[in-house]
């Protein structure tokens, strides 16, 4: 209401700086309102199922119990360095610092994850396309063993890096960089003819080709791809720390199943979502600020 | 006069030696005076874009040869700008990045170049857009832009391939004197592609008119009119009258041939 009341007004005077940015924001404010919607609905529902008995507390507990007693839950986020042999148990993050030290190291291990993949697998499908060689030596090992399961990896993994952090990043890695690497293959055949023969025309070496027509037509492609593939990448760091990598969301998920505590499991898949949200919104906002040449809607998947 | 591009004898098959094979251009011989402007004109699919991309070098010929200024053409060189059916301005770079993105290739510096973005972007009545992204233009505008690329790399040949198809009539014929006028100034030969009858009548010192595919040279027409024209002068009206005699006759050609090789 107010909103509209300042529209009105200012319809006869110039449009205020204010008003402008009310118009920047309108749009991911009403995104954002009915996210809240949508979500209190379905809390909605599970509340009133609990309240009419349909849901078991002690299997399903009901939103405002595992969201109502955050400092309970928070005591079980354990960092490894506490479950060592000999550690003083008081010593170390107090609980809510454990949860900050938890969410960060997933985080960090799908963020380093997905960073190399993108870079590695886009220098690899770049060097495909440049090097006739590299495709001959290259590309029939990675089209075989694009379509196996990240999770068939994960033995891999821990013979080749133990347990900590490099076997959960190598498990985002591998999990990113097969497609990827393919999808910028594809994403390089289908540039435009007419931008490669403009470069031609002009006198373009091949190099120059590569860094400065293929390189930013493919990107676009290349980021939705990256978001496409988030999604996975969180699901793959998890079945990574759950097996006993170290410490991390995927870890405490394990601690809650072998000790039956349905709340924890709530809780902590909260958390993997509201992750999740906020990576991908990073990564939209991030496509918007390298790719401002795209119109609104195309290519943002929005 | 020296010759800015010779065709001698040039013709084009697509996927040659294979069950593909597509004849497109037969014996074409030609020649361009320089800074003379040449239009091409025939049915749709007889090979007039065939014969620019060849002329530039993207292509090669699969018989006979093409010479600019002597030369033999082997490659695309920056003396001869295509300017291409569709847009084909670079969308992640501005305006006068796309300009002088010929330029940047080489080492001129940056500041330079904007000067020489500038003056071309002014030549072509675009100087306030100079700071804007491809998306932000008109269709027409847009192939203004592209013009003046091509202007910045100073050709000597200018291969345009049906730039102001997708305009409509009055937008069209604005960009029609323009373009007389850049050319005027600029000293350039130009090839330039359309099917337009009234367009060619407007544009060229000489109308070649192609058959339908394989595309053969059928007509050389001279426009001995004198510019700025008037396209209602009766001079004017009866070359129109000829050129569209010779053309629909290849058209009905052009169709027949379509037809039956759906049919077989
Ligand atoms: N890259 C290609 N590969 C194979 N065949 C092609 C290729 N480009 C064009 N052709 C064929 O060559 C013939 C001539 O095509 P071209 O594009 O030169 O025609 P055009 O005269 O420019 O037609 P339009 O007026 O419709 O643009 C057509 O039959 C077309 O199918
Ligand atoms: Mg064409």
């Amino acid at each position: 209401m107010a909103y509209q009341a300042t529209d009105e007004r200012g319809s006869s005077a110039a449009p205020s700086g204010f008003q402008a940015l009310l118009g920047r924001f309108k749009g991911p404010a009403v995104a954002f309102g009915w996210t809240i919607v949508s979500v209190g609905l379905f809390a909605l529902i599970w509340e009133f199922l609990w309240l009419v008995g349909l849901a078991d507390p002690k299997l399903l507990p009901p939103p405002h119990v595992f969201m109502g007693n955050i400092g309970e839950q928070a005591q079980y986020f354990n960092t490894a360095q506490r479950w060592q042999i000999g550690a003083d148990p008081t010593a170390g993050p107090t609980p809510y610092e454990a949860v900050a030290i938890t969410v960060f190291s997933s985080t960090m291990r799908v963020l380093s994850g997905l960073t190399l993949a993108a870079i590695i697998s886009i220098s690899v499908g770049i060097a495909i396309r440049y090097w006739k060689m590299v495709e001959n030596l290259t590309l029939p090992t990675i089209t075989l063993l694009a379509p196996v399961s990240p999770v068939a990896w994960l033995p891999v993994a821990i013979f080749l890096f133990g347990i900590g952090n490099a076997p959960a990043i190598f498990m985002v890695f591998i999990a990113l960089f097969f497609t990827m690497t393919l999808a910028t293959i594809t994403q390089i055949d289908s540039v435009n003819v007419n931008y490669l023969n403009v470069a031609r025309t002009m006198g373009a070496s091949k190099r120059q080709i590569y860094t400065r027509v293929i390189l930013p037509a493919i990107l676009p492609g290349l980021l939705i791809v990256l978001r496409l593939n988030l999604f996975g990448a969180w699901m793959v760091v998890l079945i990574a720390e759950a097996t006993g990598v170290g410490y991390g969301l995927g870890q405490v998920i394990m601690l809650a199943r072998n000790t039956f505590n349905p709340g924890l499991v709530f809780f902590t898949i909260v958390l993997i979502g509201l992750l999740g949200f906020f990576f991908d919104f990073g990564l939209r906002m991030a496509q918007r600020r390298l790719l401002y040449w795209l119109p609104k809607g195309a290519g943002s998947l929005a | 006069m020296s010759i800015s591009v010779s065709c001698r004898n040039v013709g084009k098959t697509w996927a040659a030696g294979t069950p593909r094979a597509h004849e497109a251009l037969r014996g074409v011989d030609l020649d361009v005076a320089d800074g003379e402007f040449i239009v091409l004109l025939g049915p749709s699919g007889c090979g007039k874009s065939t014969l620019l991309y060849l002329v530039a070098g993207l292509e090669e010929a699969t018989s006979g040869e093409i010479l600019s200024y002597d030369t033999p053409v082997s490659g695309p060189a920056p003396d001869r700008s295509l300017i291409f059916q569709e847009t084909s301005l670079f969308p992640w770079l501005s305006v006068w990045q796309n300009v002088t993105f010929g330029l940047s290739l080489g080492d001129m510096p940056a500041a330079e170049r904007r000067k020489i973005a500038e003056e071309v972007l002014t030549r072509v009545g675009l100087r306030a857009a100079i700071d804007k992204r491809p998306h932000e233009l008109s269709g027409g505008m847009r192939q203004r832009v592209a013009v003046a690329r091509a202007l910045a790399m100073e050709p000597k040949v200018l291969l345009m391939d049906e730039p102001f198809a997708a305009l409509d009539v009055q937008t069209r014929a604005k960009m029609q004197d323009f373009l007389l006028d850049i050319w005027r100034g600029s000293g350039a030969s130009v090839l330039f592609v359309t099917h337009h009858i009234d367009e060619a009548v407007a544009l060229a010192d000489q109308v070649v008119v192609f058959t339908s595919r394989p595309g053969q040279i059928k007509e050389i027409v001279p426009v001995d009119l004198p510019r700025p024209r008037d396209p209602f002068a009766p001079e004017a009206q009866d070359l129109r009258r000829h050129l569209t005699a010779i053309l629909s006759a290849e058209v009905d050609k052009a169709f027949a041939e379509q037809e039956q090789e759906a049919a077989s």
